[in-house]
């Protein structure tokens, strides 16, 4: 039997709130049908399941938030349904793993218990499981949290200081004290930051957050360079606006999908750059999947996944990316498309700025920004004359391609715009 | 249908083209690009709406013609 695990949905997602089942206990799924609805702060995600199968047990309950790891249900064949008759499972035995999953050295728990236990920073050597074979369930976790800590680790704090954190819900071990031999006075307390458990945070806040932690994590941890080139786009918009004229209201293209096609044809070229760090090397991707970045009227930014967008005609480009789009705008997007990106494209639109010079969205190894097209002067011949300029930005990941590659990449982009027809 | 009614067909067009913005906040000579944000795509997906509800075909050269709601009421009064 496979477990459906809560999926990370971005690199900056450490829990969901399991929102919305789709299916019951007996269904029939098939990989890439849509089982539940995740809230993240990203906000709600169609989450897909990648096995086939039937449905054999749904292990977390509507409106439970849970780390990322953490088995939601379990899809078996269709006979396990009729085996698993008996008894719900009791709470705490749900995140426990199968043997494979055990680790031969250190207390036995399975990956979702350490990442939970990681991440609450509780210590799975001072825990003794009371699982199976004695394995470290989540309520052992939980339990070794409300203990108190050892006298090692005990805070020091002004009784004072103590009751206004407990009031104000404060966690002292994360503060840091200035009073004598580093006590924790009710100046520190003070001026903590309020949690925002106790303050409920607007979705664009959670978003936000979200965006924050995963590009400070880019900037900490990824070698940026960046390599500019300004692209002439008169014969991109000229054939634009004739195919358009030709065409109903209904078959019209924007130039968004020309340079979507041309950043995705050309990562078919410079496949260095169409690939995901893995922590030790850049690992190349078969396939072309931009993330496209959708910035939110309400303040926010996705980043959902377009695949293959190297693949089909310019309509059924455009028509794919009109619907992924509108679905980030309602917030109807899909796990997948979470996920699987290979690289980003930010794009400014044709009222924004000149420029951009974007962050890379980890594990990815590059970034294409493209600025506002704007009439500027240009010179063709030994003329200037004013002609629609698009300035483009590459950003990658110094470890995966070099500056020469990233040059090569954007005259390639370059290229493939001055002849639309063959996009 | 009168300019009231065609008024509020091309609101509705609107805020289904951007489920973000609420209909109070709309009001009827703000700039559609430069006051409410929208781009070429959501342009394209508002003159499809009002292409499917109404029947109206906006050619893309008259886009700077419906650069507001009030605009585009007045455009589209004088072709259906």
């Amino acid at each position: 039997m496979a477990e459906f695990l809560m999926p990370s949905l971005g690199a900056d997602m450490s829990a969901g709130t399991l929102a919305k089942w789709r299916v019951a206990v007996g269904d029939t799924v098939a990989q890439g049908d849509i089982i539940a609805e995740v809230e993240t702060d990203k906000g709600i995600i169609e989450v897909e399941v990648f096995e086939s199968g039937v449905v054999t047990e749904l292990l977390v309950a509507e409106g439970e938030r849970v780390p990322v790891g953490t088995a939601l249900a379990g899809i078996g064949q269709a006979a396990d349904a009729h085996q698993k008759a008996g008894p719900a499972p009791e709470p705490g035995a749900i995140l426990t793993a199968g043997a494979s999953d055990l680790k031969l050295d250190g207390p036995a728990a399975s990956p979702a218990i350490r990442r939970k236990a990681h991440e609450l920073d509780v210590s799975l050597d001072r825990i003794r499981g009371t699982g199976e074979h004695g394995r470290i369930t989540l309520d052992d976790v939980k339990s070794a949290l409300r203990a108190p800590a050892a006298d090692s680790e005990r805070v020091r704090i002004s009784p004072y200081a103590r009751r206004i954190a407990e009031r104000r819900q404060i966690d002292v071990s994360a503060l840091h004290g200035t009073g004598p031999s580093g006590a924790i006075q009710a100046r520190d307390v003070l001026s903590a930051e309020v949690p925002t458990d106790t303050k409920p945070a607007s979705a664009a806040e959670r978003m936000q957050k979200a965006i924050a932690a995963a590009m400070t994590r880019a900037n900490d941890e990824i070698p940026h360079y960046y390599v500019e080139h300004t692209i002439d786009m008169s014969n991109a918009l000229a054939w634009l606006r004739e195919t358009n004229a030709s065409r109903g209201v209904s078959g019209r293209l924007v130039s968004g999908v020309l340079v979507l096609r041309a950043v995705s044809l050309a990562l078919r070229k410079h496949e260095e750059l169409n690939a995901t760090w893995n922590g030790e090397a850049a690992v190349r991707c078969q396939d072309v999947h931009v993330g496209l970045a959708v910035s939110l009227r309400g303040g926010g930014l996705v980043a959902p996944a377009l695949r293959n967008t190297n693949e089909g005609d310019l309509s059924d480009l455009m028509a794919r990316m009109t619907d992924l789009v509108s679905r980030a705008r309602a917030g109807t997007l899909r796990s997948s498309e979470m996920t699987s990106a290979t690289i980003t494209l930010t794009s400014l639109g044709e009222r924004g700025v000149e420029g951009v010079t974007p962050i890379i969205f980890p594990p990815q190894v590059a970034v294409v920004g493209c600025g506002a097209t704007l009439e500027r002067p240009w010179v063709v011949g030994d003329q200037v004359v004013a002609r629609p300029l698009m300035r483009a930005t590459l950003g990658a990941d110094h470890r995966a391609s070099n500056g020469h590659q990233g040059a090569r990449f954007l005259r390639t982009l370059d290229r493939l715009l001055q002849e639309p027809g063959a996009l | 249908m009168n300019p009231e009614e065609i008024r509020a067909t091309l609101l509705k067009c609107l805020t289904d083209v951007a489920p973000e913005i609420a209909d109070e906040e709309i009001e009827d000579d703000m700039d559609l690009r430069d006051e409410l944000d929208l781009d070429s795509m959501d342009i394209l997906r508002w003159v499809q709406g009002m292409h499917e509800a109404l029947g109206v075909e906006i050619p893309e050269e008259d886009y700077g013609q419906i650069g507001s709601l009030a605009k585009a009421v007045e455009y589209v009064v004088a072709r259906v």
